[in-house]
């Protein structure tokens, strides 16, 4: 077996696994209320650091680029209260004109 | 329609005024991630291109999408082995950056429903959009994710399926500013937290641990012990009087403290 079927099979087993093993522990019993208060803050950690990692990492290093003048972007079309789709499309089209004339 | 869904769903994260329809909720999930089709669509495509120029070949590109579904690690794998590198490293590089998926279905898993083989296959539909999109306070709305879970499976797939078919011949996301779109979106779904205290300060505290372990530590890292961030959850019990980690304004040093650990 290549190694490209050994890594696809391993790595696929191995993310299944891992997005089923709290579903299936934890069945469909609520969460005790201290863990609540933990989780309702996962998604404003999590989510941060995604906005962190996917505009101003590359690799293992720090960069500023397009993405983040298109975060720039988006962070002001969200004061604007525009809707997802335009925030959306504003940053991606910042970074595209940003790339397009650089 | 879109536009309107869009910005609906948006409001519907603080879950104040609008009200929220229960019926259609699949459909609820499905419009809520159209804005990101066509960017997950052009990462599929630009996956299935990077995994044949990385010798993956056809059927195992398939698969990986169909199996991991998870872009990052995708891109991983295929950038180690490209590189030379050994089954062992890719294999380590993937796991690491979707062990987030682990905190991440934990805190889903009451949404699931059904038999222990049905959780299992709804659980795989928990991506990055899929998990933010359907999060409501005290709760994941099992509709939404699973729609949006849908959508962008069969987005990413069938991306991999025509980078693979069509190969070099289509542009590169980048040039389109796709890959800004991810991190644009995630600011708009945390956005409408921020307005709790405990939330920004676990914000500010999970991007500063990410932002300083980048340099660091292996891709993936970083993210993973941004979720320890939510633990600010833990200082203030539920009568007594804030500590003073929330009497401190949020900024520099929120981040700063948790990169000490």
């Amino acid at each position: 077996m290549s190694a490209a079927w050994v890594a696809v099979l391993a790595v696929g087993a191995a993310t299944i696994a891992i997005k089923a093993a709290g579903p299936l522990l934890a069945g469909e019993r609520e969460l005790p209320l201290a863990n609540a208060r933990v989780v309702d803050l996962l998604a404003p950690a999590l989510l941060a650091a995604l906005v962190a990692t996917q505009a101003f990492a590359t690799d293992e290093s720090l960069v500023l680029d397009e993405r983040g003048a298109g975060l720039l972007a988006a962070g002001v079309a969200i004061l604007l209260k525009a809707p997802l789709l335009v925030v959306v499309v504003v940053a991606a089209a910042t970074a595209a004109l940003l790339r397009l004339v650089t | 329609m879109i536009l309107h869904t869009a910005s609906s769903v948006l409001r519907l994260v603080p879950e104040s005024k609008t009200r929220q329809p229960r019926r259609g909720g699949y459909r609820l999930g499905l419009r809520a991630v159209t804005p990101l089709l066509p960017a997950v669509l052009a990462f599929g495509v630009s996956f299935g291109v990077l995994a044949q120029a990385a010798g993956m070949g056809a059927e195992a590109s398939i698969v990986m999408s169909l199996t991991t579904f998870a872009g990052s690690a995708q891109f991983a794998v295929v950038s180690v082995l490209g590189a030379g590198g050994t089954a062992v490293a890719a294999i380590g590089a993937a796991v690491l950056l979707n062990a987030r998926y682990g905190p991440m279905a934990l805190a889903a898993a009451p949404a699931f429903r059904g038999g222990r083989l049905r959780r299992l296959l709804e659980a795989q539909l928990l991506v990055d959009e899929s998990w933010a999109l359907s999060r409501r306070e005290g709760g994941f709305d099992r509709c939404v994710l699973i729609g949006a879970g849908a959508a962008l499976y069969v987005g990413w797939t069938g991306g991999t399926a025509i980078g693979v078919v069509a190969g070099d011949s289509l542009a590169d996301p980048a040039t389109l500013g796709l890959d800004a779109a991810f991190p644009a979106l995630f600011l708009a779904l945390v956005a409408p937290l921020l307005r709790n205290r405990d939330a920004l300060a676990a914000a500010l505290l999970g991007a500063g641990i990410a932002i300083c372990l980048t340099p660091v530590t292996p891709a993936g890292i970083p993210v993973i012990a941004a979720t320890a961030a939510c633990l600010v959850g833990l200082r203030r019990p539920a009568a007594a009087p804030a500590p003073s980690y929330d009497e401190r304004p949020p900024g520099r040093g929120a981040p700063a403290e948790g990169t000490s650990r």
